[in-house]
Parts: C-alpha cells; sequence; structure tokens
C-alpha cells in the first residue's frame, strides 16, 4: 500500500520535473507578421540584440543616446545594448557564432573574421539596403571604408570609424630628453628612444600581453620594408612570409626590445596597462590607432590623460625599405549584421551612421567620421591628423589580424610576442607565420 | 527492510519489479542530466575531433586521426602538458603538506579556531575569476598600482618585479595563486578527517610514551589516509584541468610560458577557430584525466579504516 504511494509520489515529482524543464518559454510571441503596409505600419514589438565596444563613460553614452532617441522615435523597437569589453567581446562572440546565434548587430572590423562568419552564413547581406533609392546610403560612405565590411561584392555590415595606427607621443618627455622634433626615420627614432633612456624616462609603452599592440609593431616595419608589393605577393601565395624583409621587420623590433625600450614588465601587459603607463605619464611612445586618445583619458585618474602634451606623428619611415613613408597600416571600426535581424536593426544602423552620429562619436572623440559631413564634428587636431594621414597613405594596409584569415591572424600575434620575449628568432618567427600561411589561405 | 527485500527471492516477483521500477524512476531525472550535460558534449567532442573544421556550420572535412597525431608532435601542446605536471608535482609536495599542517595545528585544540578556519577558508569562497583579478592587480609590475611591488621596492636595491611577464616566474606565481585559493579547502577536508579519529587512540598511544611527532607519523596520517587519498585525487585532477586562474591572469603566456592543457585547447578552439583539433585536445585531456582516476582508484586507495571520506 504505501509503496503504491511511494510510486505514485515518484512519478509525480518526475512528471513535474519532466514538465517545467521542456514548458514553453513564458515569454509570449509575437502575433505571426502579416505582411505589413507600408503607409501604417502596425506596431508590433521589436527586439534587437546590440554588442558595442565602446566602453568610456562619455563615448558609450554616445551610443545610448542614439539607442534611447531611435526608441522614442519608434515606439515598438527596444534596444538591448550589451556593452563589452574589446577581449571579453571576442570570446564572447565567438561562441555566439558557434552557436549559430549571432547578435542583431555587432562589433566588427570586417577583414579575414568578418568573412569568414559570412561565409558560414551567418551574417546578413544588407547590400539592398545601401543600394536602396539609387544607392542613398552608400553614397554618404567612403567607399575604401565601405569595401573592408564587403565580402566578394556584397556588404556584411558599415564602418563607423576609419583610422590609422600612428606614433602617440608625451611632448613634455620629450621636451625633458631634449627631442626638439618628432623622429621621422627609423635611425632618429633609435636615437630618440636612446635618449629617453638617458634621461629615465620609459621609451615605449606596449602592451604584449594581448599581443595585437605589440604586432602592430611588425605589422608596421613589415609595411615599410615590404611596401605593398611584398604584402601582397604573400598573402596572395606568389610570395612568402618568409621573404628576408619579414625578418627584417623582426630584427628591428628586437633592436628595440635589446635597447629596453619598452617598459618594464611589457611581455605580460595589457592594452589596458599601456594606456595606464600613457595616460599618466609613464612612457613617452605608444603606436597605436585613432582610439588611444580616448582610453588614455579614461585610464587617467582625472579622466583627462596628459592634455595637451600628446601628440602625434606618422611612423617614421625605414631606411631601405621598399614601402613609402606615407603608407599606413589602420582599419577601423563598424557594425556587422546578424543572419536573423529584423529590417528594424538595418534602419536603426542606418540611423547610427547618419551624418548628425558620426558627429556626435567624431565630438565624443572615438571616431574618425566616414560618412560624408561627419568630418563637421572632428575638432581635436589630433584625431584631425590621422584622418589626414589615412586619407595620405598610397598603401593602406588593414591590420593583419583583421586582413587575413582568423588563424594566421592568430599566429602572426603569437609569433610577434614570441619574437619580442626572444623565444623565436626572427627568422623562425616568419617561417612560422608563412607555415601558417600555407595552411590557412587557400 | 532489508530483510523485506531479501525474502522476495524470484528476481521476476511483483515486489522486485516494482523496486526496480521506483529506482528506476529516482534515478532518471539525474541520468537524463547526466546523458544531456556529460555524455553527449563527449561523445560530440569525439566526434568533431576528427575533422578540420572551424565551427561554423556542419563538420564535413574528415581527416581522421590526424588532430590526434598533431597534437602529440606539438611542441606547445608537450610544454602545457609539462606545465600541469609541474603544478601536480607541486601541488602535491608543497600544498598538500602546507594544507595537512595548518590542519593540525588549527584543528582541535586551538583557542579561535573557528576564526582562523574561516580566515584559511575564505579565499576557496571567492570565485575564480575574482580571485585572478585581485592577483593581477597585486602583481602589476608598477610600484604604484601592485601592492607586492609597492612593499617590494621599499627594500634598499631591490627592483620591482614584473611578475606576471617573466617567462621564467609567471608559473611559480600561477602557483601560488593557486595555492592561496585552494589550501582552505584541503585544509577543511583535513579537519573533517581529523574529527574522526577517536581520541581514545591518541591517549593510549601517549600512555605508551608517543611524542607529538610520533602521534602525527603513526596515528593521524594513517587515520587520515583515505582523506589524504582524496584530497590528492582532487588535487590532481584539479591542476590537470585548472583554466580560469591561467586565463584571466596570463592567457598562458608570456609566450606559452604559463600554458596549461585547457588553456592550450582554448586557445586553439576558441582564439584560432580550429573546433575540431580544440575538440580534440580536449579528448586527450579527458584520456589523461580519466587513466589517471582509474589507475588510482584502482592501485592506490586503500581500505578505509575509519570510513571517512
Amino acid at each position: 500500500m504505501s509503496r503504491k504511494i511511494s510510486i505514485l509520489l515518484s512519478l509525480v515529482f518526475v512528471a513535474a520535473f519532466a514538465l517545467s524543464a521542456c514548458g514553453p518559454k513564458a515569454t509570449p510571441t509575437a502575433a505571426p507578421a502579416t505582411e505589413a503596409p507600408a503607409t501604417e505600419p502596425p506596431a508590433q514589438p521589436v527586439t534587437i540584440s546590440w554588442y558595442h565596444i565602446t566602453t568610456a563613460e562619455n563615448q558609450k553614452a554616445v551610443w545610448t543616446k542614439l539607442a534611447d532617441e531611435y526608441m522614442a522615435a519608434h515606439p515598438n523597437v527596444t534596444i538591448n545594448i550589451t556593452v563589452m569589453e574589446n577581449e571579453a567581446f571576442k570570446t564572447k562572440l565567438t561562441t555566439l557564432m558557434q552557436s549559430g546565434e549571432p547578435p542583431d548587430i555587432f562589433q566588427s572590423w570586417g577583414g579575414g573574421v568578418m568573412n569568414q562568419f559570412a561565409e558560414a552564413g551567418l551574417l546578413q547581406d544588407i547590400t539592398p539596403a545601401l543600394d536602396a533609392d539609387g544607392g542613398a546610403w552608400r553614397n554618404t560612405f567612403s567607399p575604401g571604408a565601405l569595401g573592408v565590411y564587403a565580402y566578394k561584392g556584397e556588404n556584411y555590415g558599415v564602418p563607423w570609424d576609419m583610422g590609422m595606427v600612428g606614433m602617440w607621443y608625451n611632448k613634455t618627455l620629450f621636451a625633458q630628453a631634449n627631442i626638439a622634433n618628432p623622429p621621422t626615420t627609423w635611425t632618429e627614432l633609435i636615437a630618440d628612444v636612446t635618449a629617453l633612456k638617458a634621461a629615465g624616462i620609459t621609451p615605449i609603452a606596449t602592451g604584449a600581453g594581448d599581443k595585437w599592440p605589440t604586432a602592430f609593431w611588425w605589422e608596421y616595419l613589415a609595411t615599410r620594408l615590404c611596401g605593398q608589393a611584398g604584402f601582397v605577393a604573400a598573402a596572395s601565395r606568389t610570395g612568402s612570409f618568409a621573404d628576408p624583409c619579414f625578418v627584417e621587420a623582426g630584427n628591428k623590433l628586437v633592436e628595440l626590445v635589446d635597447l629596453g625600450a619598452f617598459q618594464d614588465g611589457f611581455l605580460g601587459a595589457t592594452w589596458g596597462d599601456e594606456a595606464t603607463a600613457m595616460g599618466n605619464g609613464k612612457a613617452a611612445m605608444d603606436l597605436m590607432g585613432q582610439w588611444a586618445p580616448g582610453a588614455y583619458n579614461d585610464n587617467s585618474p582625472d579622466k583627462k590623460g596628459i592634455g595637451d602634451a600628446l601628440g602625434f606623428f606618422p611612423f617614421p619611415a625605414v631606411e631601405g625599405g621598399a614601402g613609402g613613408a606615407a603608407d599606413g597600416v589602420g582599419g577601423g571600426n563598424g557594425f556587422a549584421i546578424g543572419k536573423n535581424a529584423p529590417p528594424e536593426a538595418i534602419d536603426f544602423v542606418k540611423y547610427l551612421t547618419r551624418a548628425e552620429s558620426q558627429v556626435q562619436c567624431a565630438q565624443a572623440g572615438f571616431c574618425v567620421p566616414v560618412v560624408k559631413g561627419g568630418e563637421a564634428g572632428l575638432t581635436d587636431p589630433l584625431l584631425k591628423l590621422v584622418q589626414q594621414g589615412a586619407q595620405a597613405a598610397q598603401y593602406f594596409q588593414l591590420y593583419y589580424d583583421q586582413y587575413l584569415p582568423p588563424a594566421m591572424g592568430s599566429v602572426v600575434n603569437d609569433t610577434v610576442q614570441a619574437i619580442v620575449a626572444k623565444t623565436m628568432t626572427p627568422e623562425q618567427g616568419a617561417q612560422a607565420i608563412e607555415d601558417s600561411a600555407k595552411t590557412e589561405i587557400k | 527492510m532489508r530483510k523485506v527485500v531479501k525474502s522476495g527471492r524470484n528476481s521476476h516477483s511483483p515486489r522486485k519489479v516494482q523496486d526496480n521500477l521506483t529506482v528506476f524512476l529516482f534515478l532518471l531525472p539525474a541520468f537524463v542530466l547526466f546523458l544531456v550535460f556529460l555524455v553527449y558534449p563527449i561523445v560530440r567532442s569525439i566526434y568533431f575531433s576528427t575533422f578540420d573544421w572551424n565551427g561554423l556550420g556542419p563538420a564535413v572535412d574528415f581527416i581522421g586521426l590526424d588532430n590526434f597525431k598533431r597534437i602529440l608532435t606539438d611542441k606547445i601542446f608537450m610544454k602545457a602538458v609539462g606545465n600541469c605536471l609541474l603544478i601536480v608535482v607541486l601541488s602535491l609536495t608543497l600544498q598538500l603538506p602546507l594544507s595537512l599542517t595548518l590542519a593540525i595545528m588549527v584543528g582541535r585544540d586551538l583557542p579561535g579556531k573557528a576564526f582562523f578556519r574561516t580566515i584559511f577558508f575564505m579565499p576557496y569562497v571567492l570565485s575564480e575569476v575574482i580571485t585572478a583579478i585581485i592577483w593581477l592587480g597585486l602583481f602589476n609590475p608598477d610600484p604604484e598600482r601592485g601592492f607586492i611591488n609597492a612593499l617590494l621596492i621599499l627594500i634598499p636595491g631591490v627592483k620591482a618585479v614584473p611578475f606576471l611577464g617573466d617567462t621564467h616566474i609567471v608559473l611559480a606565481c600561477i602557483f601560488v595563486v593557486l595555492t592561496w585559493k585552494f589550501f582552505g579547502l584541503h585544509m577543511l577536508l583535513y579537519m573533517a578527517g581529523l574529527q574522526n579519529i577517536p581520541r581514545e587512540i591518541e591517549e593510549a598511544a601517549l600512555i605508551d610514551g608517543a611524542n607529538r611527532w610520533k602521534l602525527i607519523r603513526y596515528i593521524t596520517i594513517p587515520l587520515l589516509s583515505s582523506t589524504i587519498q582524496t584530497t590528492i585525487w582532487l588535487s590532481v585532477l584539479g591542476s590537470l584541468t585548472q583554466f580560469p586562474l591561467v586565463w584571466i591572469m596570463t592567457k598562458g603566456g608570456p609566450v606559452n610560458a604559463s600554458e596549461v592543457m585547457a588553456t592550450y585547447m582554448y586557445r586553439y578552439g576558441f582564439v584560432r577557430f580550429w573546433l575540431g583539433y580544440g575538440s580534440a585536445v580536449a579528448v586527450v585531456m579527458l584520456l589523461i584525466c580519466l587513466v589517471f582516476s582509474i589507475a588510482y582508484l584502482r592501485l592506490v586507495r586503500q581500505p578505509d579504516y575509519l570510513g571517512g571520506m
């Protein structure tokens, strides 16, 4: 008798468990969409997920404000914003992509990583939206920047920023070391590093723990030494990444390491540590992109960084290199559109890339506008220098770790870290990158 | 109860069937969870480990055992295995003896033992992510930001040390954090074991003329042996599969100096987008842990004198 009851009870428990586990989700789904007439769209609730990596308070506020404005104008649209730190975002995005559930709108740098997502069918082709009304939206962009987000002629995202990596420097510290003008050649740079060392100043901050900040050095040296022809040949497999010019890029980088040019503990340092060193006036130079001044400010106690002491100069020319002194390495930021994004998401991105929005992000100092009219917001003289540098470049190279297939980009970053840690010689490093190119570039 | 069950001599008796049904029903929820969240992922990993697959879209490029061949000839993986083994050895020779010593010291008679127990156990309660971030701050190479270096430079002639940026000492730093984090757990297990040792045995030994050291050597440690075996097992498996502390503090760097198997798996699986290869690494890790567990449980575990842990 009692046994029967116990069986009955256990059945009830199991059933309850099974039911609660398999029950339908509590969120009511919207009524099936009928063909919405264009004139009077019924306010069907739409939720857009948006991942961005603009973490500095004043800059994040710009995105939030734009989203609030859009939601106020479109009451049926809810925009869920997720703000993540750069490295954390890359990790999160990887798992989101592998689960096949991309966010509707998310940070993208274009290039090899985006191409891989596009190839796997995880992104939405927004070319029709760009070309609608005789290409009204497309024509607002500068074509070079827009092209970074195109794969096989189709756009899967749009840019909102395009800048260049260059040398940020602390004028006060340069003056302390009696350096009159920023270096224009590698020889001058080496002389300045020596002078700064002699004055007891850390010449250069870098974050080799995060790898990509230090990889910029190698990429720029390779760009100067191998030129466009050398890189294009290697990347299209008619040439080789083991060529002497790529090895020489490693040698030049080791030259800096041997001089003690980088801050103490740079091998374990992150980009955050690097920005903190610059923002607090503890290092004289930093090779970084257009987002650097904002990050310096954000990583200083008073949020003002080193103020007017901050200057910018292009990466020095390297004597005997095949590349021109005006060639640039860089890239920008954009938003890619996930495969399941509703049309409202594309409309919202259109809103985010209006000239007025671009003016606002330029004023907050975290974008170099890519939309005509946006440059009106570019009041910062340093960012103007960046923009001019990018425009003047005869050959503009997207960051290697974004341009190349992801696995190979990761090998480039790992290898540069190994070169500066001297666990690999520049020859071995160039060979490792070449080996990776053999398997990854098909 | 026991008698009732035994009386059903025939296994096909209705009572027996009912018993089995009850057992089955009670096991079912746990078994379903076990299948879905443990067995299924393992089977999938084994399947994916035979593909060259970037994790996006279906896996089609079957390559057999090539991933495994590559793992076993990869110098960085061997370095990761070596680092894991080093952490295992250090854990067994430093961390566990430290925990045992502390447990014996604060285990019984010390006034305020509850206080010490709480203090020592506190690091274990923190999540590993928080632990890693706290230590990241302590280890900062800049004396104005890193507490340890701030203390170090007070000593005349001592310069700031880039703890996590130096390939030679980074693993030692990681081990310090692992010890700080986990010694409390082992100490607590030992203390629980100590409570189970009957007073009479110790008293008898004392009457027989045993000194404090002999008491520990011949009474306490042998009677704790089952607990010690459990902690060794936990410690070894924990060391072999350690991930969050290492990943957050160093990402396995600089240049793989603190690479462990789990960070290696993550780097290749999720950073380089070689999901097939990453799965193969996971399978290798599983095999290593499985072989250790089975061998350890078969060969080492002695009969339990006190019915402890």
